[in-house]
C-alpha cells in the first residue's frame, strides 16, 4: 500500500459546518421493534448529522442499537422494525417521505454500505466481477465494457494486485482481508456520498484490519466522502475518527470531536469504557482494570431517566427523572445530571 | 512444569476432486517450556496454529511427531481422565461450550461426576460454592445457559474448569467473544483465580493487548512455528523479529492523533499448505535479506528467551539492529 503523507501537526479546531458541507442529518430518529412482551425501543431520539470530508465514529458494546441506527438509515429495517424521526435528510432530501422507488435509486448508488462479514454479503455463486458492475449497470446503465474498467480501477485502488484476473474469480477463493477489501470497492463503484461501515473490520486479524482501516481513511478523504462508521473498538474510534457518537441502550450519551472525547470524558458510560481496556505501557500488568458492574437494562416498555443509572457509581435520586443534555465548547454533548464527572475514577475493588 | 519439544501437527486436506491429497503443517517443530505459575500468553494471526497446539496440550488430538511432558512425564502415557485433573480448557465461545439443555450446577459438577468424586450432594454443593467463587451467586444454579448473558456463561465456563482443581487451565481466546466492559470482569476474574488457586495459565489470544496484561511469557507464532519468545515486558519493550514488530505496530490503542500504522506486511498471509521456502515469513518481511527465501533460520536461545530470524543468528557475530520502518498517518485532516 501506498505510505501517505502525515496531516498537518496540531489539527486546527474545524469551522462550524456550512449546512452544504451536511450530507445525512438525523434528527429525533427512533426504531421500535414489536415483540411478544411489548414493544423494544431499540434506538432512541438519536440525533447526529454526518459531513463531508469527515469519519463520524459510533462506538458502543452489542445491543446498544448501533446496528438498526445504520440499517435505519439505510431503510434496511427488520419487518418487525418501525422507523419515526423528526428529520432524516440525506443532501436534503427527506428519506422518512421518499418513495420506496427513491430509496432504491440512493442506496447501492449515493449512498453505501460495508458489512461487518464479507463472506456474508457477497453472494458465493457469482463472480467478483459480476457483484462488482451489477450495482453500476443497475443504476447507471452504460455498458458493461464502462463498468468492467471501473471496476478494475476500483479494485487497483482498495490495494488489489491483478485485478483484471480477479473478476473472474469466486469470493470463496479470496482471503478475509482480500474480500473485505472487494466489499469496498463495491460500495465505491457508483460514487457515493455516504458511505456507512458496520464493523468494517472485526472479523479481520489485527495485521488486515489495520490496512483495511488506513484504507478507508485514505479513500475518505481523497474522495471526500461522509463515512459513518459502527464499532465497538475504542482503539479503531480513536485512530480513525473526527468526531465520536457513544450510544448506550439505544441514545447517544455522548458526542464530540474524538480529542474531546478521549481527553475528558464527560459521561460515566464512556470514562467506564476507557477504563476497561488494557493498553500496553499505561495499564499496569497484571493490575485490576475498570469494570462496569451490573448488565444493560431491557429496553422493552417505557423507559424514563437515565438508562445506566443502575450501573452508575455517581447515580443519584435526580437520574431517575428526565436527563438534560449538557455541552462544552467547541462541540461536546453529554446526556447526564453532572457538568464534570468527579475526579476519582481508580478501579472499584472488586 | 510443562515441556513441549519438537511438536508437530499435521493435517490431510482434500485439494479438490480427483487430486492428491495434501499436508498441512499446522504446528511444526514447536518447543516451549511453561513453568509453575506462568501464564504463557500465545500469539498470532489466525491460521498460525496456536489453537491446534492448545488441543495437543489439552490430549484432545494427538501430535505428528515430538512429545508433550507434564512433570516429566509423558503426555500419551497419561489416561484422559488422569490429565483432566491436571490440565482444563476454557474456550472461546461461551455459547457454544456449555450443554444448553442442562443447569448450571450440574454443568459445573459434571466433571466430578465423570471422576466419581463424592456424593450427589456434596457435587452440587461444590460446584455451588465454585460458581460463587467466578463470581455468579446461588440464585443462578438452577438457570440454563440460555438465561445467562456471554460474561455469565463464559463465569460458568470458568467454574467446570476449576471444579477439579486442575493446575493448568489452557484459556484459547477466553474474551473474544465478549464487549469490552465484560472482558474486564472476565480477565479481573482470571487473574484473582490464578493467585487464590495458585494456577499456571496458557493463555492463547489475537488481542495484545489483553496479552500484555495478563501473561508473563508470550510466544509468537507463525505459520506453525514459534518466531520469538520472551518475558512479556521484555518483548513489549524490545521486540526482536520483524513479525513481532509488526504485529505490535498494528495494536490500535485508543489514543487519538496517532493514526493508523503501516504494519508493511503487504497484503496475503501464505498459503500454509504451500508455505514459502526458507523463512516462511520472508514474502512479508519488511527486513528480508538474500538468504532469507533459501535457509530456514536456527533459532537463536539466549537470556532474553527465543527469536527465529537470520537478524539474529544463532553463531556468535550478532549484527547491529536496522529500524523498522513503520510510518503512521494521521487520520484527522
Amino acid at each position: 500500500m501506498r505510505p501517505l503523507p502525515p496531516g498537518p501537526p496540531g489539527t486546527p479546531p474545524r469551522a462550524a459546518p456550512a449546512a452544504a458541507d451536511v450530507v445525512l442529518d438525523v434528527d429525533g430518529l427512533d426504531v421500535d421493534i414489536a415483540t411478544g412482551q411489548g414493544t423494544l425501543h431499540a434506538v432512541r431520539d438519536l440525533t447526529f448529522q454526518a459531513r463531508r470530508g469527515e469519519t463520524l465514529c459510533i462506538v458502543g458494546e452489542s445491543g446498544c442499537g448501533k446496528s438498526m441506527t445504520s440499517l435505519a438509515i439505510m431503510g434496511l429495517l427488520p419487518r418487525a422494525a418501525r422507523r419515526r424521526a423528526r428529520r432524516l435528510a440525506f443532501l436534503g432530501e427527506d428519506l422518512a417521505a421518499a418513495t420506496e422507488r427513491r430509496v432504491n435509486a440512493l442506496r447501492g448508488s449515493r449512498m453505501a454500505m460495508i458489512f461487518q462479514e464479507p463472506m456474508t454479503a457477497l453472494n458465493p455463486a457469482y463472480t467478483i466481477g459480476n457483484q462488482l458492475m451489477e450495482p453500476y449497470l443497475h443504476h447507471r446503465g452504460g455498458h458493461a465494457d464502462e463498468a468492467r474498467t471501473r471496476a478494475i480501477d476500483l479494485l487497483e485502488k482498495v490495494g488489489i494486485a491483478s485485478a483484471a484476473q480477479r473478476l473472474g474469480q469466486y469470493p470463496h477463493q479470496l482471503s478475509g482481508g482480500l474480500r473485505q477489501r472487494v466489499m469496498i470497492a463495491m460500495a465505491l463503484m457508483c460514487g457515493p456520498e455516504l458511505l456507512i461501515a458496520d464493523e468494517p473490520s472485526t472479523a479481520l486479524d489485527v495485521t488486515i484490519q489495520a490496512q483495511i482501516l488506513r484504507l478507508l481513511a485514505q479513500l475518505q478523504r481523497e474522495l471526500g466522502i461522509a463515512m459513518v462508521l459502527i464499532t465497538h473498538d475504542l482503539g479503531v474510534v480513536a485512530r480513525i475518527a473526527d468526531r465520536v457518537a457513544v450510544m448506550y441502550a439505544g441514545e447517544i450519551v455522548e458526542h464530540g470531536a474524538a480529542s474531546e472525547i478521549f481527553a475528558m470524558p464527560h459521561h460515566p458510560y464512556t470514562r467506564g469504557l476507557l477504563d476497561c481496556i488494557p493498553v500496553p505501557g499505561r495499564t499496569a500488568p497484571g493490575g485490576r482494570l475498570g469494570t462496569i458492574a451490573g448488565v444493560v437494562p431491557s429496553l422493552v416498555g417505557e423507559l424514563k431517566g437515565c438508562a445506566f443509572r443502575d450501573r452508575c457509581r455517581h447515580a443519584q435520586p435526580a437520574c431517575a427523572q428526565t436527563i438534560p443534555v449538557l455541552g462544552a465548547p467547541p462541540g461536546q454533548r453529554w446526556r447526564c445530571i453532572l457538568e464534570a464527572l468527579p475526579a476519582t475514577v481508580a478501579a472499584e475493588p472488586a | 512444569m510443562i515441556r513441549v519439544s519438537a511438536l508437530t501437527r499435521t493435517f490431510t486436506v482434500a485439494a479438490g476432486f480427483l487430486r492428491p491429497k495434501r499436508l498441512l503443517h499446522a504446528v511444526n517443530g514447536v518447543d516451549l517450556a511453561i513453568d509453575r505459575g506462568d501464564v504463557l500468553g500465545i500469539v498470532g494471526e489466525s491460521g498460525c496454529g496456536k489453537s491446534t497446539l492448545a488441543r495437543m496440550l489439552l490430549g484432545l488430538i494427538p501430535p505428528t511427531s515430538g512429545s508433550i511432558a507434564i512433570d516429566g512425564q509423558d503426555l500419551s502415557r497419561l489416561s484422559r481422565l488422569k490429565l483432566a485433573r491436571r490440565l482444563q480448557p476454557v474456550f472461546q465461545d461461551p455459547y457454544s461450550s456449555l450443554n444448553p439443555r442442562r443447569s448450571i450446577a450440574s454443568i459445573v459438577a459434571l466433571p466430578l461426576e465423570v471422576h466419581g468424586i463424592g456424593t450427589t450432594t456434596e457435587r452440587r454443593r461444590r460446584a455451588i460454592d465454585m460458581l460463587e467463587r467466578v463470581g455468579l451467586p446461588a440464585r443462578h444454579a438452577a438457570s440454563t445457559p440460555g438465561q445467562l448473558s456471554g460474561g455469565q456463561r463464559q463465569r460458568v465456563a470458568i467454574a467446570r474448569a476449576l471444579v477439579m482443581q486442575p493446575e493448568v487451565v489452557i484459556c484459547d481466546e477466553p474474551t473474544s467473544a465478549l464487549d469490552v466492559s465484560v472482558q474486564a470482569q472476565i480477565l479481573n476474574l482470571l487473574l484473582d483465580l490464578r493467585r487464590d488457586f495458585d494456577l499456571t495459565y496458557v493463555f492463547i489470544s489475537h488481542n495484545l493487548a489483553v496479552v500484555e496484561h495478563v501473561a508473563t511469557r508470550v510466544a509468537v507464532m507463525y505459520l506453525g512455528k514459534v518466531v520469538e519468545e520472551a518475558d512479556t515486558a521484555d518483548l513489549f519493550r524490545n521486540p526482536r523479529h520483524p513479525y513481532t514488530r509488526a504485529l505490535l505496530a498494528s495494536v490500535l490503542t485508543p489514543e487519538p492523533g496517532l493514526g493508523l500504522p503501516e504494519t508493511g506486511l503487504g497484503l496475503a498471509f501464505p498459503d500454509p499448505i504451500n508455505p514459502p521456502p526458507g523463512c516462511t515469513f520472508h514474502p512479508r518481511c519488511p527486513q528480508r535479506m538474500a538468504n532469507c527465501s533459501l535457509q530456514v533460520p536456527t533459532p537463536l536461545k539466549d537470556a532474553g528467551g527465543l527469536v527465529a530470524c537470520h537478524l539474529y543468528p544463532a553463531s556468535p557475530s550478532p549484527r547491529p539492529l536496522p529500524s523498522l520502518q513503520t510510518s503512521s498517518i494521521r487520520t484527522s485532516s
